[in-house]
């Protein structure tokens, strides 16, 4: 049966771990690549880099990042961050990547998600979508780290992001992220259900039990962490037997 | 020498960046001449079905790679790669493959997410060369729309399960396919670019 995965994801910036990741055994844990193989070595099934720089000017340090990263990484990786052009996402998918997550330049520019689609498939193409819960009963798209409102609301437009040819949404929710009570479900689910493609849960994992309300409540096809596993406060592997505990599938 | 067959599809750097760390000699090739000469060959490839072929047609590579095949000559087709393999596929308005093993590609059913993405278990059924001393979790990574239905059922070497079961390994004599990325299926998938490497 499909596994249901777990993302770790890792902050970085120009080229530099961020957000203070704790492991002694690690000779550096500022350097993704050392990060990226532990977790590897803790079965994450896939790996998020977020370039929180995303400056144009940056771009060849996120490019050589890739390079390293593929050397040494034989699980599925991502990229994101500021990217808006074609170009840019060759070149990452070009040094190893592969997949690439598009997130204000795809409010700004929906045709560079078919854009995106079409030169390299649908496979490599995330749309990550940032939403607040503005009503009981309506979320809308944010962008710039959800500092900016946009008015969309949130499943008319991953249905369009769907359509524009994403193979996968990272749904984050900007309520629940940083504050581990757990992943939004509801906006989760709804999505989840409009859509046919992937969705990843992202914001909000703190407690064992909310990866398993990601996937049973949520119905989220994978979840994505950040601080709980730099911080340790469980590996990749309890969560794992915790969701296999609850008839979970999940790859070991 | 892996000769990993460079027809402007997909990323061939996770490939050749695997062979190099298991420390097997790989290399990319692009033209009639060197399919020609190449000891072992892989079909690499992500994308649409005739697409892929156009672009191995346009750089003459059909009638070569079919005649290696018929030579002996190893080849392992990964993911899409594998799917070219066969006679045919329905993707599109419908294409001709390689022909190298009878059978179709066809689009999976209704009522589950397409693309299948993401880990999923293999079942050995044939282990040969390719698939020995795999580690006991046998999950690989795939990412795919269509899958393979091969002719003759002892084509099939491994099966995976996505609603109903599907043929995840093909192996026909010095034929192989995996329609997984062996390239980013850490261990499991190492361990088969490593014995394709002692076929």
């Amino acid at each position: 049966m499909l596994a249901k995965r777990i993302i770790p994801c890792l902050d970085v910036r120009e080229g530099r771990v961020v957000k203070g990741v704790q492991f002694e055994n690690l000779r550096d844990a500022g350097d993704p690549v050392e990060l990226a193989k532990y977790y590897v070595d803790e079965r994450a099934d896939e790996l998020v880099f977020l370039d929180i720089t995303a400056s144009k000017e940056k771009r060849p340090i996120v490019y050589e990042l890739v390079e390293r990263v593929a050397e040494e990484v034989f699980i599925p990786f991502t990229i994101g961050g500021g990217l808006t052009s074609s170009k840019e996402i060759q070149e990452i998918l070009k040094r190893g990547a592969d997949k690439i997550t598009l997130n204000t330049a795809a409010v700004h520019n929906p045709e560079l998600i078919a854009e995106a689609a079409a030169s390299f498939g649908s496979q490599c193409v995330v749309v990550a979508i940032d939403v607040k819960r503005v009503t009981p009963e309506r979320w809308e798209i944010f962008t710039h780290g959800g500092s900016k409102a946009t008015g969309l609301e949130a499943v008319a437009w991953a249905r369009r992001v769907e359509e524009h040819g994403a193979g996968e949404i990272m749904l984050t929710s900007m309520d629940t992220d940083g504050r581990k009570s757990g992943y939004d479900l509801v906006i989760t689910r709804k999505i989840g259900e409009a859509l046919g493609i992937p969705v990843i849960a992202s914001g909000g994992g703190g407690e064992l039990n909310h990866f398993a309300d990601a996937f049973q409540i949520g119905g989220a096809d994978a979840a994505l962490a950040a601080s709980v596993f730099h911080f340790k406060k469980f590996k990749i592997k309890q969560v794992k037997e915790f969701l296999q505990a609850q008839n979970i599938p999940v790859r070991f | 020498m892996i000769s990993i067959i460079d027809y402007g599809v997909g990323n061939l750097k996770s490939l050749y960046n695997a062979f190099r760390h298991l420390d097997v000699p790989a290399n990319l090739i692009r033209t009639a001449d060197e399919v020609a000469a190449a000891e072992k060959l892989l079909l690499p490839g992500v994308g649409a079905f005739d697409y892929a072929m156009s672009n191995i047609n346009r750089l003459g590579l059909v009638e070569v790679l079919q005649a290696r095949a018929k030579e002996g000559v190893p080849v392992l087709g990964i993911c899409l790669g594998m799917q070219l393999l066969f006679s045919h596929s329905t993707e599109g308005v419908g294409c001709q493959g390689l022909g190298l093993v009878q059978g179709t590609v066809t689009r999976f059913g209704q009522g589950k997410k397409v693309p299948h993405m993401g880990w999923n278990e293999i079942d050995v059924v044939h282990e040969g060369t390719l698939l020995r001393s795999l580690p006991e979790s046998k999950y690989a990574y795939f990412v795919h729309s269509y899958h393979c239905v091969p002719e003759e059922k002892q084509d099939i070497a491994a099966f995976c399960d996505y609603g109903s079961p599907f043929c995840a390994v093909v192996a026909r004599g010095n034929i192989f396919g995996t329609q997984f990325h062996p390239e980013k299926s850490q261990e499991l998938g190492l361990q088969i670019l490593e014995n394709f490497g002692e076929i």
